[in-house]
C-alpha cells in the first residue's frame, strides 16, 4: 500500500518536471558570459519580452570566456563577449550591440586625479605601492585584479603590454559589480572596470571615480568619438546560425528601437 | 532499503565521474606538475593547486579554532546556565541562524566585514575576513548540535556528581562535556564538512589571490572557490585540473565525515 502510493508522488513529480523541461525548449533563451554585457542584455531582454509574450530572456554572467564556451557547446543560445572574437574563435559570428571602454577606478575619497601609463604597470606590477609615490596620501595601494576568463582583464593586459604572472594583486574579483563594490569599500583601491558598469554605479551613488587615461577621460563621450585608448566593442556571438528566437532577439538588439536603454546604462551605439 | 542503496550509488556515481573527468590532469606523471608549487595560471599552462590546498586548510583549521568554543559556549549556556524562556528564545534563534543562505553571508560580508577590516588592515578581503564569515555560518550548528549532545548524556551523570557535591560550574565541566566529547567533536566535524563546501561567500570575501597563506590578512583563494571562478570557460587540461582540485575537495570531506560517524558511533557505545 505504502510502495503504491509512493510510486504515485515519484510518477507524478516526474511528469512535472517533464513538462517545465518541455516548456523551457521553444520560448527560452539562455544568453550567458560577459558581465559588463550582462545588465545591458537584461533590460533589452526585458523588453523583448514584453514585445514578445510568452519568450522568457534568462542572463548569466561569467566571463566573456564562458560565454565564447557556451555558444560553442550549445549550452547558451546566445554567447555574450566584451571583445572583439580570437583567431581561433572564427566558427563564431559576432553580432555588436554596443561600444564601451575600460577605465581605471579608484576610490572616490582619493584625491589623486590621474596616473601615466607607466604608473599604472608600476601599480599593477608592484613596483609602487604607496598612494603617496603617486601624490596621493600616505596609504597602501590594494590592486584589485579580474580572475581569468574575463575579457577586461585580456583587454587590461594587452593594452598594457603585461602578463598576469607579472602582476600583483591584493584582491581578484569575478564580476565587474564586485569589483566596484571592493574599490568602493576601501580607500586606497584601484581596479578596473567597463565605463559603462562605472558610470552607471557612480550616478547610483557608489563611492568611486573615473581616472582618465593617458590624459583622455574616462567618459561615453570620448568612447564614441573614438579618443578614449581602450575601448572595446560588446558582441553577442552565436554558433552557425542562430535559431529563429534568437535571430529576433539579436535583430531587435542591433535595432535602434534599444538605443535609449545602451545610452542609459551608459555605452555607445554602434555604427549603423 | 532501496532508497539508501540509491543514494549510496549516486555518491559512488559522483566520485566516478570527478575520477574520470581529472585523469588526464593525473595519468602519467601528471601529479608532479599538478602538487608543484608553481602556482596556477592557467592561461599560461601552469597548474600548480599547492597554494590553494594550503589556504583550503588554514580556512578550515582557524574556522574550528573560533567555532569550537563559541559553539560549545553557546551551548552549555543554552542547557544548564539560561533560564526556561531565555533558553527557547537562544534556540528559536540558533535555528533561525542556521538557516540563512551563505551567499547572504557574503554579501553581508563584502559590503560591511570587507571594509570595515579594510580600515584596520587593507585589503580587508583575506583569510581573516573568510574565517569570521565561516564561524559565523557553522555557530549555529556547532552549538545546536553539542547541545542535543550534552542533552544526550544520561542523567545519572548528573545526579551521581550533584551526589558528590560538585557545584554547577564542575558538574558541567568536569563531567558533562568529557561524556558528550565524541558528540561534540562529531557535529563539530560535519559544520567544518560543510565550511569546506562554502564558495560563494568566501569568493567575496577571500581577496581569491592565488599564494600561500603566510599571514593572518593575506588574501587567498580556496580550492571551492576556484572552481567556480573558472570552470564556465576551463578546456583541456584546465578543466582536468578543476575537476582534480574538485575531488581532492570531496575526499577531505568525506575522510572529515568518516571520522565524525566514528566518533558518533563509540560516543553511543562508549
Amino acid at each position: 500500500m505504502k510502495q503504491s502510493r509512493l510510486g504515485k508522488v515519484v510518477a507524478l513529480i516526474g511528469l512535472a518536471m517533464l513538462s517545465a523541461v518541455s516548456e523551457a525548449g521553444s520560448d527560452r533563451l539562455e544568453l550567458t558570459g560577459s558581465s559588463t554585457i550582462a545588465p545591458l542584455a537584461l533590460v533589452i531582454g526585458k523588453r523583448f519580452e514584453k514585445q514578445n509574450p510568452g519568450v522568457r530572456v534568462d542572463v548569466q554572467t561569467g566571463g566573456s570566456s564562458r560565454g565564447v564556451a557556451d555558444a560553442r557547446s550549445g549550452l547558451a543560445d546566445i554567447g555574450m563577449a566584451s571583445r572583439a572574437l580570437k583567431t581561433v574563435e572564427q566558427d563564431l559570428t559576432p553580432y555588436t550591440i554596443a561600444l564601451d571602454g575600460v577605465s581605471i577606478i579608484i576610490n572616490r575619497a582619493n584625491p589623486v586625479t590621474g596616473l601615466s601609463d607607466e604608473q599604472i604597470k608600476a601599480v599593477y606590477t608592484g613596483r609602487i605601492t604607496n598612494w603617496k609615490e603617486v601624490g596621493g596620501k600616505d596609504l597602501p595601494i590594494t590592486v584589485v585584479n579580474k580572475a581569468e576568463g574575463h575579457s577586461t582583464l585580456e583587454l587590461f593586459l594587452h593594452h598594457f603590454g603585461l602578463k598576469n604572472s607579472a602582476i600583483k594583486p591584493q584582491v581578484i574579483i569575478g564580476d565587474n559589480e564586485q569589483g566596484i563594490k571592493t574599490v568602493a569599500g576601501n580607500r586606497g583601491a584601484i581596479g578596473y572596470v567597463s565605463i559603462g558598469t562605472a558610470e552607471y554605479d557612480a550616478k547610483q551613488g557608489a563611492a568611486i571615480k573615473l581616472l582618465p587615461m593617458a590624459g583622455v577621460a574616462a567618459s561615453v563621450r570620448n568612447v564614441r568619438n573614438g579618443s578614449f585608448p581602450l575601448s572595446r566593442p560588446l558582441n553577442l556571438v552565436t554558433k552557425g546560425r542562430p535559431s529563429a528566437l534568437a535571430q529576433r532577439f539579436i535583430d531587435f538588439a542591433r535595432s535602434n528601437a534599444i538605443d535609449d536603454l545602451i545610452q542609459s546604462q551608459y555605452f555607445v551605439p554602434p555604427q549603423r | 532499503m532501496l532508497l539508501a542503496t540509491t543514494a549510496a550509488l549516486i555518491l559512488l556515481l559522483v566520485l566516478a565521474f570527478l575520477l574520470l573527468e581529472a585523469w588526464p590532469v593525473l595519468s602519467g606523471g601528471g601529479w608532479g606538475r599538478f602538487l608543484s608549487g608553481e602556482g596556477w595560471y592557467p592561461l599560461e599552462g601552469r597548474f600548480g593547486v599547492l597554494p590553494m590546498v594550503w589556504a583550503t586548510l588554514a580556512v578550515a583549521l582557524g574556522t574550528i579554532i573560533l567555532a569550537a568554543p563559541l559553539g560549545l559556549a553557546g551551548a552549555i549556556f543554552e542547557r544548564f546556565f539560561a533560564p526556561a524562556p531565555i533558553a527557547k528564545a537562544y534556540r528559536m534563534v540558533l535555528a533561525l541562524l542556521a538557516g540563512i543562505p551563505s551567499v547572504v553571508y557574503g554579501l553581508w560580508g563584502l559590503t560591511v566585514l570587507v571594509p570595515l577590516i579594510a580600515l584596520w588592515h587593507p585589503p580587508g578581503a583575506g583569510l581573516f575576513t573568510a574565517i569570521v564569515i565561516l564561524t559565523l555560518m557553522i555557530l549555529p550548528t556547532v552549538a545546536l548540535t553539542s547541545a542535543s549532545a550534552l542533552q544526550g548524556v544520561p542523567a545519572s551523570l548528573l545526579h551521581g556528581a550533584a551526589a558528590l557535591g560538585m557545584n554547577r560550574k564542575g558538574v558541567v565541566i568536569g563531567v558533562v562535556v568529557p561524556a558528550a566529547r565524541s558528540g561534540i567533536i562529531s557535529g563539530l566535524l560535519l559544520a567544518v564538512a560543510r565550511a569546506l563546501g562554502e564558495t560563494m561567500a568566501v569568493l567575496m570575501v577571500a581577496g581569491n589571490v592565488v599564494q600561500y597563506p603566510t599571514g593572518l590578512f593575506d588574501p587567498v583563494r580556496v580550492l571551492t572557490a576556484n572552481i567556480a571562478l573558472e570552470m564556465g570557460y576551463a578546456t583541456g587540461d584546465h578543466r582536468a585540473g578543476l575537476f582534480a582540485s574538485g575531488l581532492m575537495l570531496t575526499v577531505m570531506v568525506l575522510v572529515l565525515a568518516w571520522f565524525s560517524a566514528r566518533l558518533a558511533r563509540d560516543g553511543r557505545d562508549g
